[in-house]
């Protein structure tokens, strides 16, 4: 029965943790077709901060998993390199993947699991941990490690980011697994490193029950939302897909800016789901945030609010946004952001 | 005419009882949590389950045997129980926990609904009585935390759709296909019954329960049970030290033309 195998792994687990541990972290260390996510270095930074070991996982496809290799051994905070290599994960998949990390979670001495807070590790991390009797803690924002006593003390916001709760796991929870938000932790660099590697065996699963037919990824010349320094952002007041599109890229442009857009604005259909700033969807700090036409809904806020300069441009003078825009201008924006990208080529 | 025995669909939804999305949320002054004296209402994402099973019966009609919302908390959720049945929902069952408990954390709620499918799966005549799809909200905008469903599938073994924006069942087949939000875009995938679905937010948009069903609902059967009852142990993991007010951002500067606009963007090294 599934309760008695979880305790079995429970129990085993913490009798190796019978004396004080140096940490040992796992990290999820993503790429998209041979190029490392900015969030899994994140990820990197917050695992060093634990102190003690950290070993990067790398999984894929054969076309790709080399060349990740040999950029994670220049990277910073990096302390040893796992690999594993099969058709089945070339796409991201927690079925197929979860049998890999459950092996290397149990044969182990691992203390944390961590990931950024990507679809596809949010998707991943709490089967992993559920199947181990271990919680996840997602979107953390701060971390402490305390090895006297094998407990890690953690920041995550809460309520759309209206409120900031403090959680400490202790040595009870053998494996903490967590996910971090990317604008909380310096992406990780490259150091005079150059960690070992090692391939790991694949656990192919037969019969899979989950098969991948397609990834959409919507491209763009475009700085990547999740990291850009600046973003122009829309709202429902951009009329259609196409005045979403012809008002902010000119702006966005001249500005070398990413595109984001409100809920409002995804759900209308003026904007791919992939740029939606908010609770739900993004979270950016960029240098620069312009909210256009966005009225400034809670969930909207939690998606920004921590950006460097806010500026807003909308009709309604009392929309919320203005109560946290540094600087606020009340205008139609169809007339206004014309003439500031014009003022800004000069 | 009735479809064929092995053809046909269980629905499981459960649903939690949240602080309503519009309330401006304060910390207490003990900061040890949130002020919970205020509105509360099904968590979003959970409505957007709830109309999703509605609307899988409204397509394949007879086949969806049974949709059941389930929750877990004190009396009052209830109340979040007769909203799921007058949107659509046949039955509900309550997991009553007392007034003064703490929240369960996800592990526990996933440990709760695989006792809760396992013990009703044990006890079905024929396979075609089994639940064999549960959908529920990526996230409750409490928390925020959006690991349950994962959890679920992980505990049950079951094939995960997380971020779901469209699913379309094919009951004879026993396969579901998928198209999910993700990072950047869309992915596509086929996943065999049985399977666990998280909601994101264009998957559907949930309806209002008329009054008439409303009426309805009153008379539908919830069945209570508590944590106990189903063998599962709701001690926390995780011991919260604090809840705090995150650092103030104070806006409402303003600038009364695109010049003054311009000049404080330079002044920003813009």
């Amino acid at each position: 029965m599934l309760r008695t195998r979880a305790t079995f792994c429970r129990r085993a687990l913490t009798r190796s943790y019978a004396t004080p541990t140096s940490p040992h972290a796992l990290v999820f260390l993503e790429h998209r077709e041979g190029v490392l996510d900015s969030g899994s270095l994140s990820a990197l930074t917050a695992a060093e901060q634990l102190g003690g070991e950290v070993s990067a996982l790398i999984v894929g496809s054969s076309e790709h998993v080399q060349g990740v290799v040999e950029k994670a051994k220049k990277l910073k905070g990096v302390t040893s390199i796992l690999h594993s290599t099969s058709p089945q994960y070339a796409h991201p998949l927690p079925e197929t993947l979860s049998p890999l990390f459950e092996k290397l979670l149990s044969s182990s001495t691992y203390t944390h699991v961590v990931s950024a807070t990507s679809s596809s590790a949010k998707s991943l991390l709490p089967r992993v941990s559920a199947r181990l009797d271990a919680p996840t803690l997602s979107d953390v924002t701060s971390l402490e490690h305390d090895s006297a006593s094998n407990s890690t003390t953690f920041t995550r916001p809460i309520y759309a980011g209206n409120a900031i709760s403090t959680v400490k796991a202790s040595a009870s929870v053998p494996i903490k697994f967590f996910t971090v938000r990317g604008t909380a932790f310096e992406p990780a660099g490259e150091g005079a490193n150059s960690a070992e590697a090692r391939a790991v065996d694949p656990i192919e699963v037969e019969n899979p029950q989950t098969v991948h037919i397609k990834t959409t990824i919507a491209t763009s010349d475009r700085p990547d939302l999740g990291i850009a320094s600046r973003v122009v952002s829309g709202g429902r007041a951009l009329k259609n897909a196409d005045t979403f599109a012809s008002t902010l890229y000119p702006l966005a442009d001249v500005l070398g800016a990413a595109v984001g857009a409100s809920r409002a604005a995804v759900d209308a259909g003026y904007a791919d789901n992939s740029l939606q700033v908010g609770q739900t969807g993004k979270v950016v700090a960029p240098e620069l945030y312009m909210a256009l036409g966005i009225s400034g809904a809670i969930q909207h806020l939690a998606g920004m609010k921590d950006s460097k300069l806010i500026v807003a441009i909308n009709k309604d003078p009392d929309a919320p946004i203005f109560q946290v825009a540094d600087v606020g201008l009340v205008a139609d924006l169809f007339e206004v952001v014309p003439e500031l990208v014009e003022k800004l080529k000069k | 005419m009735r479809p064929s025995a092995s053809r046909l669909l269980n629905i499981l939804v459960p649903v939690k009882r949240a602080v309503d999305y519009a309330v401006k949320i304060r910390v207490n002054p003990q900061q040890t949590g949130i002020d919970t004296n205020v509105k509360h209402s099904m968590n979003p994402f959970d409505e957007i389950a709830v109309e999703e099973a509605v609307r899988l019966r409204e397509r394949l009609k007879a086949s969806v045997t049974s949709i059941r919302a389930i929750t877990i908390g004190p009396a009052k959720s209830a109340d979040t129980l007769r909203t799921a049945l007058a949107m659509g929902a046949d039955s509900a069952i309550h997991i009553e926990i007392p007034e003064s408990a703490p929240s369960p954390e996800p592990l526990a709620v996933a440990k709760t609904l695989r006792a809760v499918i396992e013990r009703h799966n044990a006890k079905a005549a024929k396979e075609e009585d089994k639940v064999d799809l549960v959908i529920l909200g990526k996230q409750s905008i409490d928390d925020d935390l959006g690991v349950t469903g994962q959890m679920l599938a992980g505990l049950l073994g079951w094939s995960q759709a997380t971020f779901a924006s469209k699913l379309e069942v094919d009951v004879e087949k026993k396969e579901v296909f998928v198209v999910r939000e993700i990072d950047g875009g869309g992915e596509e995938l086929r996943c065999r019954l049985p399977l666990v679905v998280t909601t994101d937010l264009r998957l559907n948009e949930p309806r209002y329960a008329s009054l008439p069903n409303i009426m309805k609902a009153k008379k539908k059967p919830i069945e209570k049970l508590t944590p106990a009852d189903l063998g599962v142990d709701y001690t926390p993991m995780f011991e919260t030290l604090k809840v705090a007010e995150p650092p103030k951002r104070v806006g409402g500067g303003k600038v009364a033309n695109v010049d003054e606009l311009v000049a404080k963007l330079r002044e920003a090294g813009i």
